[in-house]
């Protein structure tokens, strides 16, 4: 589809547009905006501009919580950004997640080790697990031919159930949580949680600036890479490259699984330190399709706009002390991915408007 | 015969959102335009009704839950233009406008409850659908006790909506029409009908019924809207269509199979050989069923050809 602005101009837009979107439904419904815009400043700085210059300017746990929520949204957003350069579209990393997560906790509970090796075979269960619950939809698109959209969307919940299922079934488990993980598993830190006013901040983000770069080397550097890109933009013409079309989706699927599985890890071993039982979806594998789209699939975009929606993601708990129902936000999250997808009838606009403009100053 | 009898009946009333909203999707995808905001759509209209029963059933009395119904289904429709304008005219990827949409439901509907009844949850109502046993018919023999007996009316809406479904897109040429927009939309671009104008009907459809459906879940399975009223039933739907590939009669089947893989599982406790499964292999059941569906059907086209593809009139 033939664009005339660059992404990272239509990306702006979009976020503009949804913040103005969330405004106007905010002060429909009798709500100031203002509240919701310094909530988030403060969650993704720790600086309250409301307090400029008095005591409780700067808290660091606000900041140190916001890295640790985006850490898993980073990673979803790298796992369905990989599958959507191959040109599939992964739905499934919610449930990739969920199975991962699984596996960092069943090696976190079932093994004793030592720290040096529980912590990376944890991690590795993980990715492992989510890349097999990736593989499937991938192989299952490359020999048969059905679409790996609704095939991610059954497979999610498969994964909340047979997750659940699993989780319930480990020793100790009750009908909420597994028993606490064994220490030399975790990515705990006392160092980080002091450094950041005792927040959940854990070692995990290690592994995610790892994870940036892996995904950046695989696609920009690599002939795999390259592989999985021209299969990506036109899947005959790889075909007739003698590209093998149907083992590079498989794979890229499994490497998208991968990234979401060790977004399970984070959650397991770094947020919490047992294994919980879901009612319901998380939402990482949803945020991860905002943040992939938005992040234009790059390695970089991703990172960013992984910040801009784990900001969001993490202010709706001082947005709810503040009297804001913390929905907003995933109103403005919602609205985002949908002005960017719109992004094509966006750019016609601004065209349109252009040459009115244009077309004043000559009659002038 | 007791447990029998109950077992049908509740299928049936947990069949009937799910036939409704694949119904729904039929339209939607037959015209060429993927819809995967069926489950958000369902929330819309299931809030709406929700939001209104409490506050209006003192002065409605029995009437309110069918006028709660049409409300959510106008929600409905309303909501899926949004769908239906960013995938017609915008030519936007329609399975990342759906996604949207269904994130736009989830925190639009919740937010509103908060603003309207302070909490994250609607009022609760008394004046849901009740279940009746139809006269005359729930006197014959065994088929009464099965199906015409403590029934909402809503499953015989349903019902009639198969029908009517089925009718348009057999015998109408309304039918015919939207069915070849799915399929070669520049061939009725050519004879001169308008593309964009059917594929806005067929999502326009797509979201009255599912609002509907919403609605209908909503007032005969709980007593308030919350943010799991839905609990995944659209994306149920969307594999009850795909089960039923893509016709009315086909979805009811798989709507009442779906219902009651549903239903399965409380009964499953009463009976000896099925209590030892446990109760998530019977709630994942639909989604593997859906899969083993698709894999073997797979090698012969059953979906619309052209759906999921803009229509462009270029490319002609």
């Amino acid at each position: 589809m033939y664009k005339k602005r660059s992404h990272l101009t239509l990306s702006f837009i979009a976020i503009l547009l949804s913040f103005l979107v969330a405004s106007i439904v905010m002060i429909l419904s009798g709500i100031s905006p203002k509240g919701f815009f310094v909530s988030l400043i403060r969650t993704m700085t720790g600086m309250n501009l409301q307090a400029i210059g008095k005591e409780g300017f700067f808290n660091a746990r606000y900041f140190g919580e916001f890295i640790q929520i985006t850490l898993p949204i980073i990673l979803t957003g790298l796992s369905v950004g990989f599958a959507f350069r191959t040109g599939l579209f992964n739905i499934g990393a919610e449930g990739q997640v969920i199975i991962g997560s699984f596996g960092a906790v069943a090696v976190g509970i079932l093994f004793k080790l030592p720290l040096v090796l529980h912590v990376p075979l944890a991690i590795m269960a993980a990715m492992l697990l989510g890349a097999l619950w990736g593989w499937i939809p991938g192989i299952l698109k490359a020999k048969f031919g059905v679409h790996e959209v609704v095939i991610t969307i059954m497979m999610n919940y498969m994964a909340l159930y047979l997750g659940n299922f699993l989780i319930k079934a480990l020793p100790g488990s009750d009908n909420q949580k597994t028993v606490t993980l064994h220490a030399s598993s975790l990515l705990h830190s006392d160092f980080l949680r002091k450094l950041t006013g005792n927040s959940r901040l854990h070692w995990g983000f290690i592994a995610v600036i790892l994870a940036i770069i892996v995904y950046h080397f695989i696609l920009e550097k690599t002939t795999f890479g390259y592989e999985l890109r021209a299969v990506g933009h036109n899947r005959d013409a790889a075909e007739y490259a003698g590209i093998k079309v149907p083992s590079r989706i498989a794979y890229s699927m499994a490497i998208a699984g991968a990234f979401a599985g060790l977004a399970g890890a984070m959650l397991s071993l770094g947020t919490f330190d047992y294994g919980r039982v879901l009612s319901t979806f998380e939402n990482y594998g949803f945020d991860g399709i905002a943040v992939a789209l938005l992040g234009g699939n790059s390695a970089l975009g991703i990172f960013f706009s992984g910040l801009l929606f784990g900001g969001l993601k993490s202010s709706q708990t001082l947005m709810q002390a503040s009297g804001i129902p913390l929905e907003i936000a995933m109103i403005v999250s919602a609205l985002i991915i949908l002005f960017v997808a719109m992004s094509y009838g966006i750019d016609k606009v601004l065209d349109a408007l252009g040459s009115r403009r244009e077309k004043k100053h000559e009659s002038h | 015969m007791n447990l029998i009898s109950s077992i049908v009946t509740l299928s049936l009333i947990y069949a009937t959102p799910i036939i409704v909203t694949a119904l729904g999707g039929i339209y939607s995808e037959r015209s060429g335009v993927v819809n995967i905001a069926l489950e958000g759509i369902m929330m819309v209209g299931a809030f709406v009704a929700a939001a209104f029963t409490p506050l209006n059933e003192a002065a409605l009395g029995a009437w309110t839950p069918w006028i709660a119904i049409l409300l959510g289904s106008l929600a409905g429709g309303l909501f899926s233009l949004i769908h239906a304008f960013a995938s017609v005219d915008l030519r936007s990827n329609q399975v990342i406008s759906g996604t949207a949409l269904n994130m736009l439901a989830a925190g639009f509907t919740i937010y509103m409850c908060q603003i309207i009844f302070n909490m994250q949850r609607t009022q609760t109502f008394n004046r849901g659908f009740v279940k009746s046993n139809v006269p005359v018919f729930s006197q014959i023999p065994i088929i009464g006790d099965l199906f015409f007996k403590r029934m909402y009316y809503t499953f015989y809406l349903a019902i009639a909506l198969v029908l009517i479904t089925a009718f348009i897109l057999k015998r109408t040429r309304f039918g015919l029409r939207l069915k070849a927009c799915g399929e070669h939309p520049s061939a009725v671009d050519s004879v001169g009908i308008s593309v964009r104008k059917m594929r806005y009907i067929g999502v326009l459809i797509s979201g009255l019924l599912a609002g509907l459906s919403g609605g209908i879940m909503v007032l005969t399975q709980a007593t308030q809207f919350t943010a799991g009223s839905i609990h995944g039933v659209g994306f149920i739907s969307l594999a009850a269509l795909i089960f039923g590939r893509w016709n009315a009669f086909g979805v009811l089947g798989a709507g009442i199979f779906f219902g009651f893989s549903q239903i399965f599982s409380i009964f499953s406790r009463d009976i000896p050989f099925l209590s030892k499964v446990p109760t998530e292999i019977f709630s994942a059941l639909p989604y593997i069923l859906t899969i083993l569906a698709m894999l073997l059907f797979s090698r012969k086209s059953v979906g619309p050809k052209a759906a999921g593809e803009p229509y462009d009139v270029s490319k002609r």
